[in-house]
């Protein structure tokens, strides 16, 4: 099986996560949405890496995940503030930060 | 030791002292500042001397001798190095610097006792040292104009030393101004020696001057000699650069004594002295220095017969006896102007010691119109200005009688239109006679003032509300003014040393140099002034025996008159002020320099500085230049403002907008 199928795979997956980013309004789907286009990058990684017969691409999807997991504390937490605090969960409502 | 080495010490000392000074000032306050600053000096004393007397076991050929401590640059055109030339001129500068700072650094021990800013005042005194020992040790142009800005600095700070007094701040600020005009000129004439000459060091410019380096550009030896005097006559107080120093005794009166009597002002005469295969060459620029000394001992000496303040008129005095010193080196009479250099030095210092003695005995009043009768009061005080006094007109056989003299006869041998300014120089200590001895009538002699009295019944005067002497305000004796005690040379041992030290030395100097008789200085001094033209002339006997007669009748003379106006005839001097009004007018307000350059430079500058204010500062600057830089940044960013919206989705989009963009650019690249 040729490897370029993996890359359209990939590629398939990162457009319905920016998808997802930019048309829903939950900020906890926006984040499930962020984390289907890492993983569509991790697997273009390691696709790579599969290629060119090293393992430079594996460590850096094993990088990115570690990353990722961190994001995503990062994120529920502000999520979970916002919660508390009740204010709407919806990323259209915050938009104090503008020109 | 080596000679250079005890060079390098004579600097050590007093930068070490300004160190320690300044960095304990808190801990050292009234007492050790003093003795530390004054130990420090008397080391870098102790080594003059070291390098004197090894300089005097060296080949008489060899006597020359420099010392780099590291360079600065050193390429093709410029070689500027930290490094001193020790010779015997240098050596000489040196041993008057020090030794005479020594004393008045004792002296300054007792009368600034009380003074709250003690250790400041010590730390700047050894800083000014320092920078004097720099000027005089250079041994390249670079060194020479570091020590020139340095000894400008500290007598700025020395002179605004009770900074709370508004007169003493201007009078610092005016002094600084008026020597960095020199700096200027020194700096701007460095820069024509060097571009022919091709070397800063002393040495090597003097040989590129011996080998014809200026052969075909005998102009721009000129234009920098000019150059180098426009410095020498800001530092050394010659007109017309001479008005800040009058305004310069504003400071404490040991400061007037060291740097405005005895040191720095006799910085000009040093240079002159130390360029002289430059000035003997460039002769008009010789003879202008000839000129504006002769023209400057005739001024001050006009305006010292009418000022009131005592020490403004010793100011004066200074002026013109150093008008005397740059007429002698100018016209090549470097050892006379030297050994003027040396006993003015002395018996000026010893004046001014004498003055601060009789200020504190007032009180701090310095009006000669206040005093008066001090002679019983004060018998040592007394018996110090009358040698002072003596030596400074002239008389035999005190130190200045010789000095002068040995100058005047120089200046008269030269012959042509110099016999004019030699004539002008027995009219200069005709007066010196009257102005100084009118001093001291006036202060010591007629019925004791109020002062005088209570100090005969062993009371000393004590200032209800301390007050500025020039303006008569009210002060307080904080820091930044006046400390509250006044001292008196006769009951401060310290004060009396130094005062004595320099009067035996006021008296006994002129012996060095008796015509015909000794000549150590002349000696002393012939390495440097080798290769002079002027090193082998000795006026003849008949002119030098002339002149000894004339300067002592004109001198006897001056006084005589001065103790028949102020003395025998109490109301002589009263009845010639209202007989000639304007001349006293015009004498009071010494020759309207003030105004005059007020008018000729102050004005012009400031009125086109105004001018400028208004049209290129406002339009150009302000208008176009800063005015279009903020409108270009505030237009810009009105255009971008639009973006940030505050969608976060709308973001989000426009960065895969972007990321897809640039993957595309590289894609299409690629194929």
């Amino acid at each position: 099986m040729a490897l370029s199928w993996y890359l359209v795979l990939s590629a398939l997956i990162f457009c319905i996560g920016a998808g997802g980013v930019l048309t829903r309004r939950n900020p906890l789907v926006i984040l499930l949405c962020l984390e289907l286009m890492l993983n569509a990058a991790n697997l273009a990684l390691v696709t790579f890496a599969r290629m060119h017969g090293n393992a430079d691409g594996q460590v850096f999807a094993l990088i990115v995940m570690a990353v990722a997991a961190c994001e995503v504390a990062v994120g529920l937490g502000l999520i979970v503030a916002i919660f508390r605090r009740r204010l709407p969960i919806d990323v259209d409502e915050m938009k104090e930060l503008q020109g | 030791m080596s000679v250079t080495t005890w060079g390098w010490l004579v600097l050590a000392f007093p930068l070490a002292g300004t160190i320690l000074i300044g960095l304990g000032y808190r801990r050292m306050g009234r007492g050790p500042a003093g003795w530390l600053a004054t130990l420090m000096i008397a080391l870098a004393f102790a080594s003059a001397i070291g390098a004197l007397l090894s300089l005097q076991d060296l080949d008489e050929h060899g006597r020359q001798v420099t010392s780099s401590l590291w360079d600065y640059a050193a390429t093709g055109s410029i070689d500027a190095r930290l490094a001193i030339l020790v010779d015997p001129l240098s050596v000489f500068m040196a041993l008057v610097v020090t030794g005479v700072s020594t004393l008045i650094h004792l002296y300054s021990v007792s009368y600034m006792r009380s003074d709250r800013g003690n250790a400041r005042y010590f730390a700047y005194l050894n800083f000014f040292v320092f920078s004097m020992l720099v000027l005089v040790l250079a041994a390249n142009f670079l060194l020479l104009i570091v020590g020139w800005a340095f000894v400008g600095a500290a007598s700025y700070l020395l002179i605004s030393f009770w900074y709370r007094r508004d007169t003493a701040t201007a009078a610092g600020i005016k002094a600084f101004v008026i020597n960095v005009v020199g700096d200027v000129g020194l700096v701007l004439g460095t820069f024509f020696i060097l571009r022919h000459s091709g070397t800063l060091d002393f040495l090597g410019t003097f040989d590129a001057v011996h080998d014809g380096a200026f052969a075909d550009h005998r102009g721009a030896l000129v234009a920098g000699c000019m150059l180098l005097l426009v410095g020498a006559f800001a530092k050394s107080a010659q007109i017309p650069l001479h008005t800040w120093l009058p305004d310069a005794m504003e400071g404490p009166t040991p400061v007037s004594s060291l740097i405005h009597a005895a040191t720095m002002v006799t910085a000009g005469v040093y240079l002159i002295a130390r360029m002289h295969p430059l000035f003997e060459v460039a002769t008009p620029a010789a003879d202008l220095a000839a000129i504006i000394g002769c023209a400057t001992l005739l001024i001050a000496g006009t305006i010292a017969l009418t000022q009131t303040d005592i020490k403004r008129v010793i100011a004066y005095s200074t002026m013109s006896q150093i008008g005397y010193m740059v007429m002698g080196v100018a016209a090549g009479a470097y050892v006379a102007g030297l050994f003027h250099l040396m006993t003015h030095a002395f018996f000026k210092a010893l004046l001014f010691m004498a003055a601060g003695s009789i200020i504190g005995a007032m009180a701090g009043a310095q009006s000669l119109d206040r005093m008066s009768g001090f002679r019983r009061a004060m018998p040592f005080t007394f018996g110090c200005f009358v040698v002072g006094g003596l030596a400074l007109a002239g008389v035999p056989p005190f130190s200045g009688f010789f000095s002068k003299d040995e100058i005047l006869a120089f200046v008269g041998d030269r012959g042509g239109w110099y016999v004019a300014l030699y004539a002008v120089g027995y009219v200069g200590a005709f007066l010196t006679g009257i102005y100084t001895w009118r001093m001291i009538f006036r202060a010591f002699f007629n019925r004791p003032c109020p002062e005088a009295v209570e100090l005969e019944h062993g009371h000393l005067a004590h200032a209800e509300h301390p007050t500025n002497p020039a303006t008569g305000e009210r002060e307080d004796t904080d820091v930044g003014f006046p400390g509250p005690e006044h001292v008196i040379a006769e009951r401060e041992w310290r004060m009396k040393v130094a005062m004595g030290i320099l009067a035996v030395g006021a008296t006994v100097l002129g012996l060095l140099q008796i015509p015909n008789v000794t000549h150590v200085l002349t000696d002393y001094l012939e390495p440097t002034f080798a290769d002079s033209r002027f090193v082998h002339v000795h006026p003849p006997n008949g002119l030098i025996w002339f002149g000894m007669v004339l300067g002592t009748v004109v001198a006897l003379l001056g006084i005589w008159i001065a103790y028949q106006v102020w003395v025998k005839r109490p109301g002589a001097a009263a009845a010639m002020q209202a007989r000639f009004p304007a001349l006293h007018a015009f004498l009071v307000n010494k020759w309207y320099f003030d105004e005059l350059i007020d008018l000729l430079v102050v004005r012009p500058w400031a009125a086109l500085g105004a001018f400028a204010n208004r049209t290129f500062e406002r339009v150009v600057v302000d208008r176009t230049l800063v005015g279009g830089a903020t409108g270009i940044v505030r237009a810009g960013s009105q255009a971008v403002r639009a973006i940030q919206a505050g969608f976060l989705r709308y973001y989000a989009a426009l960065l895969l907008l972007g990321g897809a963009g640039v993957v595309l650019y590289f894609l299409i690249q690629s194929s």
